[in-house]
């Protein structure tokens, strides 16, 4: 028998769920905020988390190691980083098309090659039992911190760092926001963005292994329920600026915990409306970010929707 | 150096010397080559032929990186400032040997005393973005000096700013240039920066170097004719006749707007030759014809954008149909377009009716009317035909050969006193003429044709019939 924490249970759940959901949204989010920073928008990134999870999945059953499974994950999102970058390289290529095509590509492909791996059950990644100060199981239960949210929040912050002190930090935001100066100054805006989207590609697929190997935990079509697009709206809400790109998605996820939360105490009325949470609050939050006025502020002048 | 596009050739032979310390400017209508000379300078083109010296040595240029190894910097008419960046980011981002991680505290401090050095007053923590229009020029060239570039390439930096920006940019340019700290040049086609700063000129047009020298010698008058293409060019034609001989040799001439060039010569010296590939009845065997300094060829649809017409020697049996009405023939230049042409691809007979009309009352055809055949017509008046469709639509280039021949005084003071009107209303006229009389009269200036040549040259106040009659018979 546990102790009834009451509304406060709710409070808990909700921080608990905020940590361990939002860490796919805080991968892909760091990933798109690279990629755009260079001056390409990779709506791609919902396809490379999928396929991230299944192959992080597969790779952790194959052999026995999930953090193998994190690896491959971020190598095969690198991969379709690649693929997208190497199309948008084409003359007269428009990179929004591109990443919804590859977006569809991401999934159908990761859904056909994932179908064997739906019942077996693959090692998970361990946990960090932070809680364990606390008697209560709820807060413990809370406080199970994955390694990957701790290397996401030190990521945010060496990206930040990498942005404002770093001559590829530099670059990238002179490839994203001033095509002319970086050509001008003698680099390849090919190079710098193909790189940018490649890396990108990383994150989100190290995002998706997350999904199949830690939380939910398990391997399904339904896994990503369109986390990898929220995820870049959700850049556009943080203003291309890592730090909050943590903060929202902490935001993020705690919207998307709230449904189970709820739940967890007996509240169980109006739970598909619950857990719509994260998509009224992807569209409340476009739409109060969104002015017919003036521009977006902090977007990267040479992504095609700043233009 | 020489610099192709495919078939354009935007940069034709064109040379350049920089002395240290010069503020050398170069001047050009859009289209000269300028940006293309400095790109060639600066690796972002390489260069079809030519070489690049510094201090006496040739250097080949692979790209922007290896022009700033030279020394070589370049502030470009569009801003290269990232907007979201600070000043100080801006300063550095230029650095080719920009460190992997940069670090701040010593670059602050490199830049402020930079800054104590130089005539501008910046605030390195505001981003470029906020910035005004001069100041991001004024951060432009900040950034070019503190990069350390010895030769500051500035293309056309004034369009952005205003006038007291830009005087004030250009002056403490100036100012260093003339104590030996860069070397400046200014692409640009305001006349007044180059009078009012610069000690070089070199004038560019249609990608050559026209002309240039030390401002002081050159007077605006001297720029201005420079810098502003001729209305009729003929560039080294050559052109067969019939029998398949040369008849025009490599010739060249230009005319101006508003200016008649008198075509003197015995005929059968290339001259129906000439104005029949004017024309486009007859084909160049080489060369070319430019029109306002763009290539021309004499299509249906050239004539009609750039307004090209044609008053041939012997009209009747060259310009005209005779069994056609002279409403029809007044209409061979525009009966394909509204209000003539009605949709369906018909005519209106009722539009080439009026229109016929109309001219016949302006140009004082003598004719029974619009819809009496050509061939009812005197010589004078199918001459009047003729002239008042090319002139109807007032003509930018008018190439007029023997128009007044056998007609008699009053004709002939009538059609002297239209194409004079054309000349007026700025037209550049090619007036060919067997009567030396009617060049003396009407003509800015004559040249002579012989064997299909140019053999003399003269304004026609400095005009000798004499001269000229004798170069019109053979070679002086």
């Amino acid at each position: 028998m546990t102790p009834d924490l009451g509304a406060w249970g709710v409070l808990i759940a909700v921080v608990g769920g905020a940590i361990r959901v939002s860490t796919p949204y805080l991968y892909v989010s760091l990933g798109e905020t690279l990629t755009e920073k260079s001056g390409r928008v990779n709506l791609g990134l919902e396809g490379t988390l999928v396929m991230g999870a299944m192959s992080g999945y597969a790779i952790s059953y194959l052999t026995g190691s999930p953090w193998l499974g994190v690896l491959v994950a971020g190598g095969i999102g690198a991969g379709f980083g690649l693929l997208h970058a190497a199309i948008c390289n084409l003359p007269r290529v428009n990179d929004i098309a591109v990443g919804i095509a590859l977006f569809l590509f991401g999934t159908g492909l990761a859904f056909f090659l994932g179908k064997p791996y739906i019942q077996p059950s693959a090692p998970r990644l361990p946990h960090l039992g932070l809680g364990a100060w606390s008697a209560y199981p709820q807060i413990r239960a809370a406080f199970e911190i994955n390694a990957l949210f701790v290397a996401g929040i030190v990521l945010a912050l060496t990206l930040r760092w990498v942005f404002a002190n770093t001559r590829w930090g530099l670059v990238v935001r002179t490839a994203g926001d001033n095509a002319d100066a970086a050509r001008a100054l003698g680099y390849s805006l090919r190079g710098v963005r193909t790189l940018a989207t490649m890396a990108g590609g990383f994150l989100a697929g190290v995002g998706g292994s997350f999904l199949s190997l830690y939380y939910p935990g398990t391997w399904n079509e339904g896994l990503s329920s369109g986390q990898g697009l929220m995820a870049i709206a959700l850049v556009i809400f943080a203003r291309w600026n890592p730090i909050h790109c943590f903060w929202v998605s902490l935001l993020f996820g705690a919207a998307t915990a709230l449904g189970p939360a709820l739940q967890s105490i007996g509240y169980t009325s109006n739970y598909y409306l619950f857990n719509a949470a994260p998509y009224a609050l992807t569209l409340v939050l476009l739409v109060w970010s969104s002015s017919p006025r003036h521009a977006l502020f902090g977007a990267p002048s040479e992504l095609t929707i700043s233009k | 150096m020489t610099k192709r596009f495919g078939a354009l050739t935007a940069l034709d032979d064109v040379s350049l010397r920089l002395a240290p310390g010069a503020f050398h400017a170069i001047l050009g209508e859009n289209g000269a080559g300028k940006s293309t000379l400095v790109k060639c300078m600066m690796g972002y083109h390489r260069a079809d032929a030519g070489r690049l010296l510094v201090d006496g040595q040739e250097h080949q240029v692979a790209g922007p990186r290896g022009a700033h190894h030279l020394g070589f910097g370049m502030v470009y008419q569009h801003f290269t400032l990232v907007p979201s960046m600070t000043v100080a980011e801006n300063l550095i981002l230029g650095r080719d040997d920009l460190p992997a991680v940069v670090a701040w505290a010593a670059e602050r401090e490199r830049m402020e005393a930079f800054l104590r050095r130089m005539p501008f007053r910046v605030d390195l923590d505001r981003a470029a973005g906020a910035l005004a229009a001069g100041e991001k020029q004024k951060i432009e060239i900040l950034k070019q000096l503190f990069l350390g570039r010895r030769v500051l390439i500035l293309d056309e930096p004034t369009s952005v700013l205003t006038p007291d920006e830009a005087d004030q940019i250009l002056g403490v340019l100036r100012t260093m240039a003339r104590e030996g700290q860069v070397t400046v040049v200014l692409i640009t086609h305001k006349f007044r920066e180059v009078e009012a700063f610069a000690h070089e000129v070199t004038v560019l047009r249609a990608g050559r170097r026209i002309g240039g020298g030390h401002v002081k010698d050159l007077t605006r008058g001297d720029l201005v004719a420079m810098m502003i293409p001729p209305m009729l060019a003929v560039e080294a034609l050559t052109v067969l006749d019939d029998k398949a001989l040369t008849a025009v040799r490599e010739l060249s001439l230009a005319v101006g707007a508003g200016e008649i060039l008198g075509v003197a010569g015995v005929s059968g010296n290339g001259q129906r030759e000439l104005v029949e590939t004017l024309a486009g009845q007859r084909s160049p065997e080489a060369g070319l014809i430019r029109v306002a300094g763009e290539r021309y060829r004499p299509t249906r649809r050239q004539m009609r954008r750039r307004r090209v017409f044609v008053l041939p020697e012997e009209p009747l049996s060259n310009a005209c149909v005779r069994t056609m009405t002279i409403a029809e023939n007044l209409a061979f230049r525009n009966f394909d377009e509204p209000p003539i042409a009605v949709t369906g691809g018909f005519l209106s007979r009722r539009a080439l009716h009026d229109r016929g009309r109309e001219l016949i009352d302006r140009f004082k055809i003598r004719a029974a009317g619009p819809d009496a055949s050509l061939d009812t017509l005197s010589g004078g008046n199918v001459q009047r035909t003729v002239l008042a469709r090319e002139l109807s639509q007032s003509p930018k280039v008018l190439v007029a050969q023997n128009p007044c021949a056998g007609l008699d005084v009053a004709a002939t003071a009538e059609i002297r006193g239209r194409i004079m009107a054309a000349r007026n209303a700025g037209a550049a006229v090619l007036f060919l003429s067997e009567d030396l009389d009617e060049l003396m009269e009407l003509a800015d200036r004559i040249v002579v044709m012989f064997e299909g040549r140019l053999v003399y040259e003269t304004a026609r106040a400095a005009a000798d019939p004499h001269v000229i009659g004798h170069s019109m018979a053979s070679h002086l």
